[in-house]
């Protein structure tokens, strides 16, 4: 017996797109709503050993430490920065400071012997430090870091 | 007289949702990536001083140990606060310890700290003080991306 195969016409299933696009908007405001947008970090390494007698005399290729006193007044503002002798003032203290460092370090080839220690008073805002040690680190060039000091320690603080 | 009304036929228009379900999609694939995941290091109560040279890290830190700092010098560390820096001790022993048993040590963590641009120097030095007792040795101080404009 032969068996009649209907033919069916080509009927259009109709999804009900409401409810996906429902949840994709929700997804989307979700996102939107709980995005944070963070500004990029970045670091600045400090060498901080733990404290033991230096053994034998000092290399004479090693340049001696700077040291940097950054001086605060009773609000904690930076009210006095001085290098080795010298002193920088103004609003500009940190570009000179910045071209002092470089008039000792060179070219930056010293950066990895070149030292700083920052000696700084306990009540000095966080931010200063920051301000010195970006001075001394080094400088952008091209968009590129060009170093100067690599390596920077802290001086126990100084109590005022 | 009757009026005969003539059946107008209702022309369906289909419109092509395609483009933009494909569009809300590529929109949620972008906030899903622009989405800082490390967004749990961070803390409103710190804000970061800023510098030119912060630069993102090259690589990041074989064994990264974030410490952060409020205003009032009271340290954070894995979102608990602790009023007394030496209370820091006993959870940075911990983590020496949890060190040692991936036969790493303390030398080899490196601390980050995200301190607060108006706290204290005198405050991270001490904190720095407490992490050198435990046998930390590498630390970083970390400052938001200073942007020209």
């Amino acid at each position: 017996m032969a068996v009649k195969i209907k033919k069916q016409g080509n009927s259009k299933i109709a999804i009900d797109m409401t409810p996906m696009i429902d949840i994709v908007f929700q997804l989307l405001t979700f996102f939107v709503m709980t995005l944070k947008i963070a500004t990029a970090e970045g670091d600045f390494n400090i060498r901080m050993p733990l404290a033991a007698p230096r053994a034998g005399p000092p290399d004479p290729n090693q340049l001696p430490p700077m040291k940097l006193f950054l001086k605060a007044d009773s609000a904690g503002k930076c009210a006095r920065v001085v290098m080795n002798d010298s002193e920088f003032s103004g609003g500009d203290r940190w570009t000179r400071l910045h071209n002092h460092v470089a008039g000792i370090v060179g070219d930056g080839s010293l950066a990895s012997s070149a030292e700083v220690e920052l000696v700084c008073d306990y009540n000095l805002h966080y931010e200063h430090v920051i301000e010195a040690i970006t001075a001394v680190s080094g400088e952008m060039r091209d968009g590129q870091i060009v170093k100067l000091v690599e390596k920077i320690k802290f001086s126990p603080p100084v109590a005022q | 007289m009757g009026f005969k009304l003539k059946r107008k036929e209702v022309e369906q228009y289909e419109i092509d949702m395609t483009p933009m379900i494909d569009m809300t999609f590529q929109l949620i694939a972008f906030f899903m990536i622009l989405i800082n995941f490390e967004a749990a290091e961070q803390d409103s109560r710190v804000v970061l001083p800023s510098s030119q040279l912060a630069k993102p890290p090259e690589a990041p830190f074989e064994t990264p140990i974030t410490i952060q700092m409020t205003k009032d010098g009271n340290p954070l560390l894995a979102a608990e606060v602790y009023a007394d820096r030496k209370a820091l001790i006993p959870k940075l022993k911990n983590e020496v310890y949890v060190l040692q048993t991936q036969n790493s040590s303390a030398a080899n963590a490196t601390i980050i700290i995200r301190a607060h641009k108006d706290c204290k120097t005198g405050d991270v030095q001490d904190l720095i003080k407490v992490c050198q007792e435990v046998g930390f040795e590498k630390f970083t101080l970390r400052a938001n991306e200073e942007i020209g404009y």
